[in-house]
């Protein structure tokens, strides 16, 4: 699945960080990093975009951004 | 002997806080050469000839924004002595992330370990010894907001300049990128030493795809099918393309001593705020209100409370200033055209652009207090997909905002976006946003064409700006700013409360720099106008300014608005003058008219103005190019003057393009 599908309040796995050139490349640098825990805080009020944990710190990314990293659903 | 310090770290991690700590009021801001990123720098207090460079907030050195390009530049050209790295202590990951492309520079280099206060309040350790025996820099734990361990950071940083202390280890890569790395730099070793870059540097931004590079090395073809080689290599037997095994080396190094070094037990209490915090500030419902509300209240204290009291002062005072130099003159006889020049030109020009002072300083206040506390990356946040249709990003709400009060702070808010983009977007847009300087034209024309339905009139004026804005936005994205917008991937730092030395520091930064252009822009601007005001062509003086320059410009032009329904040389007149201070097209109507009563000079206009054609009118006042205090900072923030004249005539012809439709259909339309 892809980021943007996660479900609010739930956990996942980054498994690869899709995209090109700029994007691609910020994402690595916040720390987007195959392996990464992630979790979605919430969606902003108008439905985009979307507040995510990770490292310790909050990210907000759009959905489009979202769609281009795929993630693994973490089951408690 | 002098020494030259680099402050550099990422965003919202006290770094201005610090700067402003170890320089105290002693700053000087400026822009880098060639683009607009703000260039702070600072003699540092009771040390000599040390000087320290504010660079700007960034996650990495890669050169994909102006102010990475800026910070990587200024650390290879202007070779600081020391870099000073602040590292918040309670997101230490990924500031670190910053902090190994900084050793690979191989510059001497010290950390400022900030907000260790709080990761120390809830309970939590970072073992200071063990990390800076890994990283072999130098760390100095502080609190910036508490003014704690400063002093020590200051006395060690000057250590590590004046040893020329460089970080020891270089060698946090393993396995395969360290393969490639070291046959990468083996290559490459003479050419980058050659044009000022370590090899260690040079190869990892070669393994990086860093184009900037590349071009700089000149390498010859074998040299780059070599490194090709090496690189696709590296890729096949990690299973993963460069740019992700980089970051994840060097996240996977972070991580190898950050769970030898740092200790977290609990949950920071700032951060467990802030989650609590949002939950209001954020939440479905709530966000949008209370956005409002806040808005409302930072407009209603400075342009309903706290401005109009200190506004009046300042013009009391500025009166009392001018009435004195009056006497003066007139004791000294100066002639009657000298007398005029200081009195009506200057005085009158420049006071009437500084009475708004008080209300620039009052916004940028409030303003500051929102970026400080971290409000402002929320309201980005909670906006952005209302902004995303034209192009733009949350971050721009706010300075459109303050466009509505006033156009200058607004453009100077800009400051805060992170793309250039973004930024000429959202500076070419916000004069759209009616500000308040146009109310009194408003109100004379509503009074005297629309008197039963003044508030439908003046609302309208309100939407058809901010439609206007989207229309050129949407305009704008088609054509000059086409391309792909700058990503929005923004950091939502826990909320803080703002120091008050920042705000005021910041506060007192911007009235500086309106004051400034009021003595140089705007002071030329007003003799300007009252020369044309007050001479014809022959350049002989006129007591009827009928009679005058600008007269026989706006007659001049007059034909221009004649479509728009506002043919008379007096609305053009007055539209010029309007350009020293949209208010001045008010006081403009009563000198050309010979009205000294508000009354008498409603009757002048309905004399010249049909209903329909005052309401072009106003639809070109609303539209057409800021005042020049608007004008000269958006030429300052823009970096060009090309640019902001092209800004200020496509303003003027969207004006008149609206006025021109509103007038011609409602003429069709039979009002």
């Amino acid at each position: 699945m892809t980021l943007d599908q996660l479900q609010t309040g739930r956990t996942a796995v980054i498994d690869f960080v899709g995209g090109q050139g700029a994007l691609r490349r910020r994402l690595l640098d916040m720390g987007l990093t195959p392996n990464t825990l992630i979790k979605v805080i919430k969606v902003a009020p108008f439905g985009d975009p979307v507040e995510l944990q990770l490292r310790g710190y909050e990210l907000t990314l759009r959905k489009d951004e979202a769609a281009k990293i795929t993630v693994t659903e973490m089951h408690e | 002997m002098s020494k030259l310090f680099a402050l550099i770290g990422n965003q919202n991690c006290g770094k201005t806080t610090l700067f402003n700590r170890l320089t105290g009021s002693n700053q000087h801001v400026g822009n880098f050469p060639g683009v607009t990123v703000e260039k702070k720098e600072g003699a540092i207090r009771k040390q000599k000839d040390c000087v320290v460079v504010d660079l700007p907030g960034i996650y990495s050195l890669s050169p994909y924004t102006s102010e990475e390009i800026v910070t990587r530049d200024f650390l290879i050209k202007d070779k600081p002595d020391a870099v000073i790295n602040i590292v918040d202590a309670t997101n230490i990951e990924r500031n670190l992330y910053l902090t190994l492309q900084l050793m690979e520079l191989d510059i001497p280099v010290i950390i400022a370990l900030n907000m260790m206060d709080e990761v120390r309040q809830s309970g939590n350790s970072i073992d200071v010894l063990q990390l800076e025996e890994e990283l072999t820099i130098p760390i100095v734990p502080i609190s910036a907001s508490k003014n704690e361990g400063v002093d020590e950071l200051i006395e060690r940083a000057v250590k590590v300049a004046q040893k020329h202390q460089k970080p020891k280890r270089l060698d946090f890569c393993t396995g395969e990128v360290h393969k490639a790395i070291h046959s990468v730099m083996h290559l490459i070793e003479d050419k980058a030493r050659n044009i000022g870059y370590t090899p260690r540097f040079a190869a990892t931004k070669l393994i990086d795809d860093d184009e900037f590079i590349i071009d700089l090395l000149k390498l010859d073809e074998d040299e780059m099918d070599t490194i090709e080689h090496i690189i696709t290599q590296m890729e096949k037997n990690l299973k993963t393309d460069r740019q992700a095994a980089l970051a994840d080396m060097r996240y996977n190094y972070i991580e190898k001593i950050c769970s030898k070094a740092v200790e977290k037990k609990n949950v920071l209490k700032e951060k467990a705020r802030s989650e609590k915090i949002d939950r209001i500030l954020t939440s479905k419902v709530l966000a949008i209100p209370i956005f409002l509300c806040i808005m409302f209240l930072i407009f209603w204290l400075t342009f309903g409370l706290i401005g109009p009291v200190l506004s009046d002062l300042l013009t009391l005072g500025i009166d009392a200033a001018v009435g004195g130099l009056s006497t003066l003159l007139t004791d000294m006889g100066v002639s009657y055209w000298m007398y005029s020049l200081v009195i009506d030109g200057i005085c009158t020009g420049v006071g009437s652009v500084l009475s708004f002072l008080p209300t620039i300083t009052l916004l940028f206040f409030f303003l500051s207090m929102l970026e400080d506390s971290g409000y402002m990356a929320r309201v980005a946040f909670v906006m952005d997909k209302l902004l995303r249709k034209i192009g733009l990003s949350g971050r721009s709400f706010v300075p459109m905002l303050i466009g509505f009060g006033c156009s200058v702070p607004a453009i100077m808010a800009t400051r805060t976006l992170a793309s250039e983009r973004d930024r000429k977007m959202t500076i070419i847009l916000t004069p759209f946003m009616s500000c308040s300087a146009k109310l009194p034209i408003y109100s004379i024309f509503t009074a005297a064409f629309f008197p039963k339905n003044a508030a439908v009139v003046m609302i309208t004026l309100y939407v058809l700006g901010i439609v206007v804005a989207i229309l050129a936005g949407l305009l704008l994205k088609k054509t000059v700013f086409r391309g792909n917008p700058i990503p929005f991937v923004m950091e939502l730092p826990a909320y803080r409360l703002p120091t008050f030395k920042n705000t005021m520091l910041h506060m007192w930064d911007k009235a500086k720099d309106f004051i400034r252009k009021a003595f140089t822009v705007i002071f030329i601007a007003a003799i300007v106008i009252w020369f044309l005001q007050s001479f014809n062509w022959q350049f002989n003086w006129v007591e009827d300014s009928s009679q005058s320059i600008l007269a026989s410009i706006g007659s001049y032009i007059a034909p221009l608005f004649a479509p728009l329904g506002f043919g008379d040389w007096r609305a053009s007149t007055a539209l010029i003058t309007g350009l020293t201070a949209k208010e001045t097209v008010v006081s403009t109507f009563a000198v050309l008219f010979g009205t000294n009563s508000n009354l008498a000079l409603q009757g002048a206009l309905q004399s010249v103005f049909s209903p329909l054609s005052a309401f072009a009118f106003l639809c070109f006042t609303l539209l057409y190019m800021p005042c020049v205090a608007a004008f000269a900072t958006s030429r300052r923030e823009l970096g060009s003057t090309s640019t902001s004249l092209l800004t200020a005539a496509f303003q003027t012809g969207v004006a008149w393009v609206v006025a021109l439709i509103v007038f011609q259909a409602g003429t069709l339309l039979g009002f």
